[in-house]
């Protein structure tokens, strides 16, 4: 195992723009960071993003991960196009022949998809933690370490990402061209939900029911939205009569439909290495 | 003798198209093989079959004792196929390295097999930097990387200049004096006359020969022959129980041999029959020759 991710680290580690995109990809979660020093000066009025509870543990395991997982796109990019450049430049067939067999080589990649969200996984959370224990107003442990699951499902969410982006990178060869299906199926998976929800199933669940097993989307469902959930926002909401009635925890069953859809992208990268002839 | 890789009736087929039609061959250690054949014959998909990049539609090949996984066996030949395929980005140095990381070999032969190629002072240039001949050298190297069991070679002086094939064959000539086996894929006849001690000649995937370079030449050769009467001078001949075919072209009549004859044993024949010739010359017929005869023909042997 450590040998396939040796080989792998020794790919990428010597091409320079798979370098600079991961650096990039780490130093914008950083940046997360800047929104604390948002001001507002409205008139007299003083408005400090920071102060607005943003920061405060447990919240900002939500906030955060939510916020870091809109930068995956960044790493998405440097995963297809480590797939697709082995066919551009003919190096899977040369690994092939070298003595990689085919199933090491779909391991190699599926470990680096793995590795790639653990460490942003691992840097989120340290990002986070110091964060929170410059701005929070709870810093007790028991708080500090609630809510964690929004951790366990950042890292589900990008393998789950990682491994759709390295099955379109097998699939169609061309980094430009797989992330343009990405790009199209994304848009493809909105209009069966628009034509599901306001078409077929008016007025009903039964669309969302089914969107919610959609690949994309399921990994989107993962994490929800954060901002409705701030009190300020709360407690405008309540002012103006409408209550948000909105579940934001983590549901077992949906990191268990992305980790279902990670599965069957990991096999049928394999499936369809398999059986090409190259 | 020690069987390095052994085909059995190895069959590809795109759709409708066989490529490779029930190959069969054994390569024994020691020899330099040469597959031989036109272009599109099926060399490259029978080596891409063995060599686990193209998938077989029927028919079994067994590397080394046959009991080792085709990616495992891999790891101890050392093969390059039509085009050097290494990372762009990558130094020289730094694809070795990757290669050896692949083969799970130490890295300490680097500079060693740089030198036998002759890449040594480009060793941290970047691949996307050299010339077609230094690519294909730096194939060879990495090739050589594992010290392979067997080098296999699919047609590796294919588009470069008279030096840089003159190059390769001087490499290639070096390491098989070293004692490796070699296989070679060429469509060039005299490639594979001078490196090669076996041959396997194969058109539209179907194997025509298989064996020495050396017993391939040793037909029975054939006659050359003209006389006023054409005619006659063919019935003859196709009447006589030792030759085996009779073709003419250019006003000569082409007589090739089923069995040794001199040509004063086939003079006093036709001058039996009453048939005075005005030109007889016995040939050999030279390998390129031989190939052009055997992959003309349309049954295989």
């Amino acid at each position: 195992m450590l040998r396939l991710l040796e080989i792998e680290y020794h790919k990428l580690r010597y091409s320079r723009s798979a370098k600079i995109l991961v650096f990039t990809y780490f130093i914008l979660i950083t940046f997360i960071a800047l929104i604390a020093s948002i001001e507002f000066n409205l008139g007299s009025i003083n408005f400090r993003v920071a102060d607005q509870g943003i920061f405060n543990f447990p919240y900002i395991w939500h906030f955060n991960s939510y916020i870091a997982a809109l930068l995956k796109l960044f790493l998405a990019i440097v995963i297809v196009s480590m797939m697709s450049n082995e066919y551009s430049n003919r190096t899977l067939k040369q690994n092939l022949i070298d003595g990689l067999s085919k199933k090491e080589f779909i391991a190699s990649k599926f470990l680096t998809v793995t590795v790639f969200s653990l460490i942003s996984t691992l840097f989120l959370f340290i990002v986070s933690l110091i964060l929170g224990l410059s701005f929070s107003d709870f810093t007790e442990a028991s708080i500090i370490f609630s809510d964690m699951e929004y951790m366990i499902a950042y890292f589900v969410k990008l393998t789950g990402f990682f491994a759709f982006c390295m099955f379109l990178g097998i699939l169609i060869k061309r980094s430009a061209f797989a992330l343009g299906f990405l790009f199209i199926w994304w848009i493809l998976e909105s209009i069966v939900y628009g034509v599901l929800k306001w078409q077929i199933f008016r007025d009903s669940e039964i669309a969302d029911n089914i969107a919610r097993f959609f690949p994309l989307e399921s990994m989107s469902n993962l994490i929800k939205e954060p901002f409705s959930r701030l009190s300020a926002v709360q407690t405008a909401a309540t002012q103006l009569g409408s209550e948000f009635d909105k579940d934001y925890g983590i549901h077992w069953d949906q990191l268990l439909i992305v980790i279902f859809w990670t599965t069957i992208f990991v096999f049928l990268s394999y499936r369809l290495l398999k059986k090409r002839d190259l | 003798m020690e069987t390095i890789l052994s085909l059995k009736d190895l069959t590809k087929k795109y759709g409708s198209l066989t490529a490779v039609d029930n190959l069969s061959f054994t390569i024994e250690k020691g020899n330099v093989y040469g597959i031989l054949g036109p272009n599109g014959s099926g060399k490259s998909t029978t080596l891409g079959m063995v060599l686990n990049v193209v998938n077989k539609t029927s028919g079994e090949f067994a590397w080394f004792s046959g009991n080792t996984d085709t990616h495992d066996a891999l790891k101890k030949v050392g093969a390059i196929i039509e085009h050097p395929n290494f990372y762009p980005y990558m130094t020289a140095a730094q694809n070795l390295a990757l290669v050896c990381k692949i083969k799970d070999v130490p890295k300490d032969k680097i500079n060693e097999k740089l030198e036998i190629v002759g890449l040594l002072d480009r060793k941290d240039s970047k691949f996307r930097t050299f010339s077609l001949g230094m690519k294909q050298r730096l194939a060879i190297a990495s090739a050589l990387l594992n010290d392979p069991k067997i080098l296999i070679l699919d047609e590796p002086t294919n588009g470069l200049d008279p030096q840089g094939i003159h190059q390769i064959r001087e490499i290639i000539r070096k390491i098989a004096a070293g004692g490796t086996t070699i296989l070679l894929a060429s469509h060039l006849l005299d490639e594979v006359e001078k490196v090669c001690s076996h041959v396997v000649i194969i058109r539209n995937g179907k194997k025509l020969y298989s064996g020495p370079v050396d017993a391939i030449n040793a037909s029975h050769g054939f006659f050359e022959l003209q006389a006023k009467n054409m005619q006659l001078l063919q019935e003859l001949l196709i009447a006589h129980p030792g030759i085996e075919n009779v073709s003419e072209k250019e006003n000569i009549v082409t007589a090739i041999l089923k069995e040794p004859m001199d040509a004063e044993t086939i003079n006093e024949y036709l001058f039996e029959k009453g048939l005075s010739l005005s030109y007889l010359v016995k040939r050999k017929e030279s390998l390129e020759e031989q190939f052009l005869q055997l992959t003309n023909q349309t049954t295989a042997v």
